[in-house]
């Protein structure tokens, strides 16, 4: 047993920070919130480049995975920059085409895995994210795979950065099985993983912003961060996260290794990581104060993301039950 | 990164599995914590150490299996799952015994460890003082140097397992002079039958006299039972302290089991319509597997050689208050059933309670994962 990450997937993501914060991630999500997806398609093709995308795409169409370890490291950076984008759903489309096959992995997959295309899915979730920022949409209905025609109706999300679109039903049957009904089912742990490994990365950011401000911000002549109610509630912060963590990468080893408890694994890691970010949230408007309850400041990019990231892929309620289920 | 086992750690844990089968007694023994139920958990020690079972990370000559520490936790979940007894053993082997094999002599080990392993001598641990608990800069039983030894005098108390041991260890004041309150402190072991020591013990929230006050009346210490260097006991007692609240104290194995009984009670006695009960159950399975898989990666930073320095609070705080909720969850389940008190779901919820306080309290550990982890600056308490 050796469960750290060894010395190449630290140098990933040390390299995938370094290449998020030298693109300044905050100027690319506002933008992408008010529909302009240039700065953002340009990042996309940045992380491409770095192989994010072809973590999830098997060889034999011209990935380098399955790798779900290292899908973890890449989107707890993503997270903690708040790269906006159908991310998680590319990644789940390409564990989805992957698993049915045919001429619509072969058409997909390689363009997916090198960043030539983005994609996003509709499972049997109500809104497909970013519908109208992507080359690809496609939706599953029981055994059939579609690939719909437009975006369809879109809905503003409580993260404006998460535009969400309810695609229509039909467009182009692409697949029709059993084997599309199980791609949908890994696919939908995949998209419950990689959210979970995301939303780490978001509290993660949060915790980090917090803890610089409480440092400087001074009141009744001294440091906030000096008083014990504050220090207490960042280090619970800092807990939730630090063992949340775990269970993502645990997630990872069981999904990696296609093990029978994968989909309750997936499940424990998204309830963790949700509820640890979204409380990371919390924590961070709270210290930050009024000047947390504005638009301008950075942290409400990732303010407004914790609480979508916790429900979406698998709501707490959902994942307890498959936690049960076992 | 992976969380496979050895084909080694797996004949090990399986050799584990099939002793602890023929051995665990069908029926609980009577509480540790009463004088019968100490003599019982005492004989347990000596069948666990006739097959070197009772210390399993040890090395042979002391009476070990020579386990690292992956075996180590293979062992703990099997014994948790055989539903085994408590370990009467527990303060020395898990406190003392780590502060031997890091600061004591050879000539200490060879004497102290092999009668400890067998429950022959069962150690109480004396840190805490009435004035001074998470705290223990602030110790003021004293430490006076006398030809050949050392004189204790002072008191201590909420000492485990003092009521019915034979032995103690803790740390005193030996020089009062020292520039700073926590240099000049030393760590010792004397005996609790010793000249000048009288054991009061006290009734725990449980009502059984688990712990007691020790008052110390120039009690005779021999160098031989001096710990490292006089004047070090701070910094010996601070490694130990490490070990207490991270890994020693608590292992995954206890948890995964406790989770598993939960649930096996959610299925016997849950009302499916009661959803918030429901989700405090996945709760505490979530819990148990993500203390499992904290403590994988703990261990597997600490066999690649690195040290386990203020992490050890996170793990504290953790299983400190999800052993509460999870008894909590399970009183619930069992609705008026709950107050019946030799239920073992209550005796595990009243020692449970315990958990935030001992070890450094949480609000302890929660100033050492602000300052050390998070960088924020020291205030005022």
């Amino acid at each position: 047993m050796r469960f750290v990450l060894d010395a190449e997937q630290r140098e990933f993501a040390r390299s995938l920070d370094a290449l998020l914060t030298a693109t300044g991630t905050p100027s690319v999500v506002r933008a992408w919130a008010a529909g302009d997806h240039g700065p953002g398609r340009a990042l996309w093709s940045r992380l491409a480049d770095a192989g994010v995308f072809a973590l999830a795409v098997p060889e034999t169409y011209e990935g380098v995975g399955p790798l779900p370890v290292e899908v973890a490291v890449s989107f707890m950076e993503l997270g903690r920059h708040a790269m906006p984008g159908p991310v998680v759903e590319t990644v789940a489309a390409s564990v989805l085409l992957s698993v049915v096959g045919g001429p619509a992995a072969k058409e997909w997959l390689p363009r997916l895995s090198s960043g030539a295309a983005t994609a996003t899915l509709r499972l049997d979730g109500p809104y497909a994210l970013d519908a109208d920022a992507v080359d690809a949409v496609f939706t599953v209905r029981g055994e059939e795979l579609w690939l719909a025609s437009g975006p369809g109706a879109f809905r503003v999300s409580a993260d404006p950065a998460r535009r969400l679109f309810s695609p229509d039903d039909g467009g182009t049957l692409l697949a029709r099985g059993t084997h599309v009904a199980e791609g949908a089912r890994v696919a939908g742990d995949w998209a419950a993983f990689a959210t979970a490994a995301q939303a780490v990365g978001v509290g993660e950011a949060l915790l980090r912003a917090t803890v610089e401000y409480v440092k400087r911000r001074t009141q009744f002549g001294t440091a906030i961060g000096s008083f014990q109610a504050v220090k207490h509630r960042l280090a619970d912060t800092l807990t939730g996260l630090e063992f949340a963590r775990p269970l993502v990468y645990g997630a990872a080893v069981s999904l990696a290794e296609g093990a029978a408890r994968a989909g309750a694994d997936v499940a424990a890691a998204k309830l963790a990581a949700g509820g640890a970010a979204y409380t990371a949230a919390r924590t961070a408007l709270q210290l930050h104060g009024a000047v947390g309850y504005t638009e301008e400041l950075d942290l409400a990019l990732w303010l407004r993301k914790a609480r979508p990231l916790r429900d979406a892929w698998g709501t707490p309620e959902v994942c307890r039950g498959r936690v049960l289920a076992g | 990164m992976d969380l496979s086992h050895t084909d080694a750690e797996n004949a090990f844990r399986a050799e584990a599995r099939s002793w602890l089968r023929d051995r665990v007694p069908d029926r609980p023994l009577p509480s540790l914590e009463t004088a019968e139920g100490f003599a019982a958990h005492r004989n347990w020690e000596a069948w666990l150490h006739a097959d070197r079972w009772s210390a399993v990370s040890w090395p042979s000559a002391y009476g070990g299996r020579d386990a690292d520490i992956f075996g180590w936790l293979a062992f703990e979940e099997e014994y948790y799952a055989a539903g085994a007894p408590g370990r009467v053993s527990q303060n020395g082997i898990s406190l003392l015994a780590p502060t031997l094999f890091d600061h004591g002599t050879a000539e200490q080990r060879a004497r102290i460890l092999p009668p400890m392993a067998s429950g022959e001598v069962i150690w109480a641990q004396a840190w805490s003082e009435p004035e001074s608990g998470s705290d223990l800069a602030s110790l003021r039983s004293r430490a006076v140097r006398t030809d050949g030894g050392w004189l204790l005098s002072g008191q201590k108390t909420w000492s485990s397992r003092a009521a019915f041991a034979d032995r103690a260890f803790g740390i005193f004041r030996s020089d009062p002079e020292a520039a700073r309150p926590h240099h000049g402190l030393t760590y010792l072991m004397f005996d609790l039958a010793a000249p000048g020591v009288t054991v009061r013990p006290v009734g725990r929230l449980d009502g059984k006299p688990a712990f007691a006050e020790l008052f110390l009346d120039e009690v005779f210490v021999p160098d031989e039972d001096v710990i490292g260097e006089p004047g070090q006991g701070w910094r010996i007692a601070m490694s130990a302290t490490g070990n207490e609240r991270g890994l020693t104290l608590r292992s995954p194995g206890r948890f995964l089991a406790a989770a598993d009984r939960l649930a096996a009670l959610w299925r016997t006695h849950g009302d499916p319509s009661d959803s918030g009960l429901r989700d405090r159950v996945a709760d505490a399975v979530v819990g148990a597997r993500a203390y499992q898989l904290f403590t994988f990666a703990y261990a597997s930073r600490f066999a690649a050689g690195d040290t386990i320095g203020a992490e050890s609070s996170l793990n504290k705080v953790f299983w400190s208050e999800y052993d509460i909720a999870l008894h909590e969850t399970a009183l619930d389940l069992l609705g008026p059933e709950a107050e019946l008190a030799d239920g073992e779901w209550a005796q595990g919820y009243v020692f449970a309670l315990a958990g935030p306080i001992y070890a450094g309290t949480n609000e302890i550990q929660r100033d050492i994962i602000a300052e050390r982890l998070l960088g924020l600056p020291k205030g005022r308490r």
